[in-house]
């Protein structure tokens, strides 16, 4: 005989809206073994969780169902709820009757008996539940970060200064992300290198930050707590242990390579540190670029080399790291707009996309700051942005990117302070919603920039008129005035879409976590838990979540390191009782189970010829023991005659 | 006096019902009008007609009739909407409340008496044929459907002639439709008469099952268009220009007469192209004749000009400076091609009257891609 308890959530009108929550009451206290059955508005709020712990003392409960919304939402909530009130946390069954019934049903008497049916089922299933231990196991108290722009820096440098140990892991030869392109940054104008290098510095200085330049994530076992993660070094052709630095073998070099930091606009040598101020400030080989790897002769920068790091021998190597968290700051991609002919970018020189322009712009860009055509001296006289290039449109991408008014707006600012040129602006509409960000709009108003509302719709340096003749012409409707418009100009600015590292799927797959339908990384919840991933122990933090700007991806840096202390802090970790367990006894060894799981939480022990699970993988969803012809898997707190139970009160209805 | 409005939603209500919901969609970006091929040269207004409709305001009937449907700003449109729907459904609206335009009265007029736009009698349907070719029966593979302006309007009435010569020395089994034939209704729907186009696609749906046709080449792509996306029977409808790109390919017809280093350029049809996704073939079928050179002009392909002839242009005056065909030739003239070939009898009626009003015969000709074939066989 069991002593039930049914807690009924009006979820404020979420639920009672179209469930009769107290008809729901009433029907519970009908069925056996339901000694007590309240409604009440916010069953999570505190009186919500104080009426069922006071229930559980006063009626003696030994069962707890509470329905509600999703368990993905609460079910934590309630759990620890019980237990306060001493009941084992395993002793309690969520009937969501919000999203699988209330927001899905319109009508009010399907939904109530829908209702009554879920209760009815968990009321069966509650008289079997079983009370679990949680196993504990160690945590590696060290952490990695994959990422190192401005929102892996952050996190690293975060954690580093609580002591912990971290790997942060660089594809590119340095540090520093995107933001080390950029010149000055909205809405403050801050010199971004002033910023930026400091921290960049800080890494390398700190004695807890391991740095893993050129380096790349290979593999990934294990789990929250003790993963186990195989690093790609690389080959850099220089023994980064011997370089002093000094930098003599990039002078020599007489191979050309594209400059990645400058957009293409140069070429740098094959040899090469990125940039002046770059993290580490040693150089690696781009081998494509090599005139010795290409010709088998050369070697001049081995010549020049005191230190006698040159090392053509050089071969990647790998290594294992154990960390008990991860953090993914991989950032994104800008969009390649070349698809989109009729902004001519590739064809028309005039034609820019952002990130050229941040390289006009820096002092240690390509033209020293001056910002002029490609020609390398013309001033422009006038200038177009244009917004929402590939953001906001269903033929590239959906989303807006959320921080190409603000930048577009730094750079009229800056083209104002470094041209004499005349500025428009061409936008759909201007987002501003940041701190100081209306404030900035504001200033550039103020600053005569022409704002033109209308999305571009083409440039071409096709024209009748001869005063326009070798200007390119934009052409777009005003639609405050409703008159179409031709703009002549000498310079384009493409503002284009942030979109998903090209690898982000790849990234994905290697530590089990989702991307969203753009490709983004997903999280957990998008309120409650933005930096965390379904996968435990992954955390996420900047660009590589979703468009961001500098204030946000710090923002969520310093979160996400919060986030991986909470893990990394604890010697031990409590694991989920709800998981599968193998009766090896009568397992078959067809290893059905280990195909099924999609966490990869199964074994094969090839000894014994039996499936074992790994707890700390196991998430419970029971894919295996349905799928066991033996059933010879047991998903506790789901098991055969739970789940068999739970169908017959339903199948009443 | 107020000059206050107020929307009048039951209005914009009538639209959506009538098929034009997508405007819901929009966000007012600007970028149809933008695209929009007329913004340079009138005052037509793609997404101010949008706005209106959306809220229901005064305005849209001065608006709605500037639409050539040649479906740029469909392609363009961030936000997916299907502008040409939108057109259709207000002038649906406000057609079925007697606001028909007088020369498109006309054009309604004769389709419904005659079942063609042209005020042709409809047992002459097949007059220029002079009984030389084939009617298609049960048992023939190709039904070569005749658009109405190729058999009635003198100047594609060559079209249609090129045309079956062509079938005929391909020694392909086909025919032509009886004198039973109708328009595809195709520029009527988009004037928004959706009962008389149900009317035309009846007839000429019973005409095809009737006879057993199953492959039909089109020579106009505004038929070919209607029959694959409004048809909605599983047909195999092919443009003439696939069938003779194919054709070439294949051996079963060789151009062999040199013409002797002419220069032409190739006008993509808005209902071939963006419409249909046509671009290749009548490029593969122009590059195949000896001793023409194809140049490009500026516009082509996914960008092309529109010749201001769908969506009933065809049947509408325009005033001097408002025409799009006059730009298109000014563009065909500046590549220095003398032949400006097209594939579609809409363009060529309405390029070929740019030519003869700019007077520029002496510099241009506008030519049927079926046409210059036609010609370089015949050495
Ligand atoms: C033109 C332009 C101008 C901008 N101006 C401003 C501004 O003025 N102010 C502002 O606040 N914001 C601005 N932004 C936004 C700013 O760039 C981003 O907010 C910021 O760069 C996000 O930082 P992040 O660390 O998330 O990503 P990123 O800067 O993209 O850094 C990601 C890092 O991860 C590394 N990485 C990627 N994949 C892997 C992998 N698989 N393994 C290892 N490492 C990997 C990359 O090499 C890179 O170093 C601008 C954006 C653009 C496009």
């Amino acid at each position: 005989m069991s002593r039930i308890g049914v807690f009924v959530c009006h979820c404020g009108l979420n639920i009672a809206k179209t469930v009769r929550v107290s008809e729901l009451a009433e029907f519970a206290r009908t069925l056996p073994d339901v000694v007590v059955a309240e409604d009440y508005k916010f069953m999570c709020s505190t009186p919500g969780q104080e009426l069922i712990q006071n229930d559980i003392r006063k009626h003696n409960l030994d069962r707890v169902i509470v329905a509600a919304c999703s368990p993905l939402m609460h079910e934590r909530t309630f759990r620890k709820v019980i237990e306060n009130a001493g009941l084992n946390q395993y002793l309690l069954s969520i009937v969501n009757v919000r999203e699988q019934d209330s927001w899905v049903t319109e009508d009010e008497d399907v939904a109530t008996t829908k209702a009554k049916a879920l209760i009815n089922g968990a009321v069966f299933r509650a008289r079997l539940l079983q009370p679990l231990v949680s196993r504990f196991i160690d945590v590696n108290p060290d952490v990695m970060v994959v990422g190192g722009g401005i929102a892996g820096i952050q996190a690293a440098l975060e954690l580093a200064d609580t002591g912990k140990k971290v790997y942060l892991v660089e594809r590119s030869p340095t540090i520093g992300g995107h933001m080390a392109q950029f010149d000055k940054t909205f809405p403050t104008l801050d010199c971004s290198a002033c910023i930026l290098t400091p921290k960049m510095d800080a890494v390398l200085q700190s004695s807890n930050i391991e740095l893993l330049t050129y380096c790349e994530v290979e593999e990934v076992k294990g789990f929250v707590g003790n993963f186990d993660i195989k690093i790609r070094q690389k080959a850099r052709y220089v023994d980064h242990d011997k370089c002093n630095a000094c930098l003599a073998c990039t002078e020599k070099c007489p191979g050309r390579g594209v400059s990645e930091w400058d957009e293409g606009l140069v070429k740098r040598k094959a040899i090469y540190i990125p940039f002046p101020q770059a993290v580490p400030q040693k150089p690696v080989i781009d081998r494509e670029n090599c005139t010795f790897f290409k010709k088998g002769k050369c070697r001049l920068c081995e010549k020049v080399c005191e230190q006698e790091a040159i090392d053509f021998e050089q071969k990647d190597t790998f290594r294992e790291v154990k960390v008990g968290a991860v953090i993914l700051a991989t950032g994104y991609d800008l969009m390649d707009t070349k698809p989109l002919i009729q902004y001519g970018y590739g064809k028309l020189p005039g034609v820019h996309h952002a990130l050229e322009l941040e390289r006009l712009f820096n002092s240690a860009g390509p033209t020293s700051g001056k910002v002029v055509m490609r020609d390398g001296k013309t001033e422009p006289q006038s200038i177009a942005i244009l917004h929402c290039i590939g953001s906001r449109d269903k033929n590239n991408h959906e989303y807006c990117s959320r921080v190409c008014c603000m930048y577009s707006l730094k750079f009229a600012h800056l083209l104002k302070e470094k041209t004499h040129g005349d500025v428009y602006q061409l936008y759909i509409d201007m987002r501003a919603p940041g701190k100081g960000y209306e404030e900035f709009y504001n200033r550039l108003v103020e600053e005569d920039v022409k704002f033109i509302r209308g999305k571009a719709a083409r440039v071409t340096d096709k024209t009748d008129n001869p005063d326009h003749a070798g200007k390119l012409i934009v052409e777009v409707e005003d639609t405050l005035t409703s008159q179409f418009v031709t703009i002549p100009v000498d310079m384009v600015v493409l503002s284009p879409a942030m979109k998903p590292r090209q690898d982000a799927k790849d990234m994905a797959r290697l530590f089990n976590l989702s991307t969203d339908k753009y490709g983004f990384f997903m999280e957990r919840h998008p309120k409650l838990a933005p930096l965390s991933t379904m996968t435990d122990g992954v955390f996420i933090a900047g660009a590589c979540q979703s468009p961001k700007d500098i204030p946000d991806s710090v923002s969520q840096g310093t979160g996400a390191a919060a986030e991986a202390l909470t893990i990394v802090v604890k010697d031990k970790m409590e694991l989920e009782a709800a998981t599968a367990i193998v009766n090896s006894a009568a397992c078959c060894g067809c290893q059905n189970c280990v195909r099924v799981c999609p966490y990869g939480a199964p074994m094969f022990n090839y000894e014994k010829n039996v499936s074992e699970i790994n707890e700390a993988l196991c998430k419970g969803c029971g894919l295996c023991a349905a799928s066991c012809p033996a059933s010879a898997i047991i998903t506790r707190h789901f098991t055969n005659d739970q789940v068999m139970a739970e169908m017959e009160g339903l199948m009443e209805f | 006096m107020s000059t206050a409005v107020t929307p009048y939603l039951e209005m914009s209500q009538a639209i959506a019902d009538a098929g034009g919901e997508a405007f819901r969609k929009c966000y007012q970006c600007g970028t149809c009008t933008g695209t929009c091929p007329w913004s340079p040269i009138t005052h037509f207004n793609i997404r101010k007609l949008m706005r209106l409709s959306q809220l229901g305001f005064d305005g849209i009937e001065d608006l709605m009739w500037g639409c050539s449907t040649c479906k740029f700003c469909v392609d363009r449109c961030p936000r997916g909407v299907e502008i040409i729907d939108l057109v259709r459904s207000v002038r649906s609206v406000y057609a079925g409340g007697g606001l028909l335009p007088p020369p498109l009265r006309a054009f309604v007029g004769s389709l419904t008496a005659r079942g063609n736009p042209w005020t042709g009698d409809a047992p002459k349907r097949n007059d220029w044929a002079q009984d030389k070719y084939p009617l298609f029966a049960e048992g023939k593979e190709y039904l070569y459907w005749t658009c109405c302006t190729v058999c009635y309007d003198p100047r594609n009435v060559l079209v249609a002639k090129a045309t079956a010569e062509i079938l005929e020395k391909s020694g392909l089994s086909w025919g032509l439709p009886g004198t039973d034939a109708q328009c595809c209704g195709e520029s009527v729907r988009k004037v928004g008469d959706l009962d008389l186009f149900e009317k035309l696609k009846n007839n000429n749906l019973g005409i095809f099952s009737a006879t057993g046709a199953k492959k039909i080449i089109t020579i106009s792509p505004h038929c070919l268009a209607t029959f694959k996306q409004e048809y909605g029977e599983d047909y195999e409808v092919i443009h003439f220009s696939e069938l003779l790109a194919d054709l070439i390919k294949s051996g079963k017809v060789t151009p062999t007469k040199d013409a002797g280093g002419l220069k032409v350029t190739y006008h993509d049809p808005c209902y071939l192209g963006r419409h249909s996704g046509i671009y290749d073939a009548p490029r593969e079928v122009l590059s195949a004749l000896p001793g023409v050179e194809l140049v490009e002009m500026d516009r082509i392909r996914e960008q092309s000009m529109c010749c201001g002839g769908g969506g009933g242009g065809l049947w509408v005056e325009r005033a001097k400076g408002e025409r799009l065909s006059d730009l298109r030739i000014e563009e065909a003239l500046s590549t220095g091609a003398t032949v400006l070939a097209t594939a579609c009898p809409y363009c060529i009626a309405m390029l070929e009257d740019s030519v003869r009003t700019m007077n520029a015969e002496d510099k241009i000709k506008v030519k049927d891609l079926t046409e210059l074939f036609l010609e370089s066989l015949e050495g």
